[in-house]
């Protein structure tokens, strides 16, 4: 029984909307954003060979109507690997979004709900592994453990959950403090049924654009270390592996190299344009 | 300066200090994980019992971790971090031959970056929700969210390929001429610069606007200041310290993103070596370069916070 629910079932008949609820930015990188989800869910379908495939005698060749966006550096068709590497590049990020919000997530709303003890001790640690910069845990962890989509995801989401830890127990410190909670709590309401039934449906809209701006620097943080070879391994490719391959057909300007760099850059423009258009209620301080 | 404030900075410096020993605890137990150990990884298909053995007691794999972490801190500490697992060449003597170009290639990129950002920030400041503060806005939030090895590619592409001004890729071999060291670090510099310049310029703008929405500046319009008046004399002085503050703080991710900038171009810095060492799982080396990164970040991190302290004019008097 959310106070928000009951809200928008008196307001939605009574208020018809005349305004689109995002700006003209906005509505442009939602587009974008919806584009790259569809493509990574149904990309590997609609590829039109297959992505392993050596077919073009050419190599770096350019764009032709049976290679439209050009072949790479073996041969292979370069829209094929593209439309297949969205589901490496987006889902990974998306897996390890996912697994740090809900690991740092509830540990932080626990933390707020609990505060004494627990706040103390969960702040301190996350507060110390903070200041370790993301790309050298990467590095570190991916030496230790070798390089592998598990890696990769466990690896990423560790590296998110202090700061969204930090986020998220900002937010339900501030709802923590309100007058229904404590009635809630004077009730006898458990810990759980707070955080579910009181906190939860109070922070959701803040939570929602850190989940954006976070899913942004994963795809940041995981195409750049498949970039430098630490990523995503062969035979299996994510944009930044992409770029990585065909390096040498820089030099002649060739699509193969190109293309998967312009695949990042509107897709990491694109969330970032969402997120800063998203209503000024949602907005959450974020440090990267 | 006075007690408060000495206090002040003695405690940020010791919580500095306290947090590089957390991390190296931390880059110690994760380099540590590595299922089987360094004694066997060395000899791979070689190894004897006997040989494993010799090497666990030379490298005091046989004590417990606590001893050999305090062992590997105090060496990391006199200056000695052992040799490469890989090459055994002397760790000490490697960092040494990149670490003055991974610093020169950060100086130069500050000394490029500060000044247009500051000119960037402030004059989109004073032309707030202008047309041109509108155009830089849009500019630097796509820089901020691409990563560099985009803006690394396009930069090759845009100035080697189509405009032949320089190589592809930086090289280094022997003496350089003056044109050689402004064609290696021309490209890495750039890429650098666009990610920074666009960090600085964004905190800048808001520190001036924050500035501007304060009652001393309504007093200066008031009293029938020019806009640029109001912003160069009142506005700015007052950011000063939000700026410095943000200067420092984008430093410090400048290094994580130099790691990147310097194996796209080849660039022999201390990035490319740590790339290098974990590709090969040089577990010395990794946690010696690992350990410098971090110092390097948790110093510009202290002094962000110093600078904010000191611009605090509340703890002057």
């Amino acid at each position: 029984m959310s106070v928000d629910h009951n809200n928008t079932a008196i307001e939605a008949p009574a208020q018809p909307r005349r305004r689109l609820p995002l700006s003209l930015g906005g509505m442009v990188g939602a587009t974008i954003v919806a584009f790259w989800v569809v493509v990574a869910i149904i990309g590997p379908y609609i590829a039109p060979h297959d992505a392993g495939a050596l077919l073009d005698d050419d190599l770096f060749g350019h764009m032709r109507w049976k290679f439209p966006l050009g072949s790479d550096y073996l041969g292979r068709d370069v829209l094929s690997r593209i439309l297949v590497g969205a589901r490496y590049s987006i889902g990974v990020a998306t897996v390890a979004t996912f697994l740090a919000v809900l690991m740092g997530g509830s540990l932080g709303m626990l933390a707020a709900v609990s505060r004494g003890p627990v706040d103390m001790t969960l702040s301190r640690l996350f507060d110390a592994l903070i200041s370790i910069p993301s790309k050298m845990s990467a590095l570190v962890l991916i030496a230790a453990l070798g390089s592998s989509i598990p890696v990769l995801i466990a690896t990423v989401a560790g590296i998110f959950t202090p700061g969204v830890f930090r986020i998220w127990r900002g937010l339900a410190i501030n709802v923590n403090a309100l007058d229904f909670v404590e009635v809630a709590r004077a009730r006898g309401e458990s810990t759980a049924y707070l955080i579910r039934e009181e906190i939860l449906p109070n922070i959701s809209g803040p939570v929602l654009t850190d989940f954006g701006l976070r899913f942004m620097f994963a795809v940041l943080l995981l195409s750049s270390l498949s970039f430098v070879g630490l990523g995503v391994q062969p035979p299996d490719a994510d944009w930044g592996s992409l770029v990585r391959e065909n390096i040498d057909g820089l030099a002649d300007g060739a699509p193969a190299v190109i293309m998967p760099a312009i695949a990042i850059a509107t897709l990491t423009v694109g969330v970032n344009l969402l997120v800063d258009n998203l209503p000024r209620r949602w907005s959450s301080t974020v440090e990267h | 300066m006075n007690a408060l404030l000495v206090r002040l900075l003695v405690s940020r410096i010791a919580i500095a200090i306290l947090t590089l020993l957390f991390v190296s605890v931390a880059v110690f137990l994760g380099t540590e994980m590595l299922p089987g150990d360094v004694a066997q990884a060395v000899y791979g298909q070689n190894a004897t019992p006997d040989a494993v053995e010799g090497l666990r007691r030379a490298l005091h794999l046989d004590q417990p971790a606590y001893l050999r972490y305090l062992l590997w801190l105090g060496r990391l500490l006199t200056g000695d971090p052992g040799n490469s697992l890989v090459n055994n060449l002397p760790i000490a003597e490697l960092v040494a031959t990149r670490l003055p170009n991974s610093l020169m290639l950060a100086s130069v990129t500050i000394v490029v970056c500060v000044p247009m950002s500051l000119i960037l920030g402030i004059s989109s400041a004073i032309w707030q929700d202008s047309l041109y503060d509108r155009t830089v806005s849009l500019a630097t939030m796509s820089l901020v969210s691409v990563p560099e090895l985009v803006i690394a590619t396009l930069a090759v592409i845009m100035f080697a390929v189509n405009l032949r001004w320089f190589p592809a890729l930086s090289y280094s071999a022997g003496l350089l001429s003056l044109n050689q060291i402004f064609q290696l670090f021309a490209l890495p510099v750039f890429t650098l610069s666009c990610v920074l310049i666009a960090q600085i310029m964004r905190t800048t703008r808001a520190a001036v606007i924050d500035c501007l929405r304060s009652s001393y500046v309504e007093t200066a319009v008031l009293k029938g200041a020019r806009p640029m008046r109001i912003v160069l004399n009142h506005a700015v002085p007052n950011a000063i310290g939000p700026i410095a503050n943000a200067v420092a703080l984008s430093v410090s991710h400048l290094l994580g993103g130099a790691v990147i900038v310097e194996t796209i171009f080849n660039f022999p810095g201390l990035g490319r070596l740590l790339v290098d060492a974990v590709a090969t799982r040089d577990m010395p080396l990794i946690q010696a370069c690992v350990i410098i990164y971090c110092a390097a970040y948790l110093f510009l991190v202290a002094l962000a916070d110093i600078a904010g302290m000191l611009s605090n004019p509340r703890l002057r008097h």
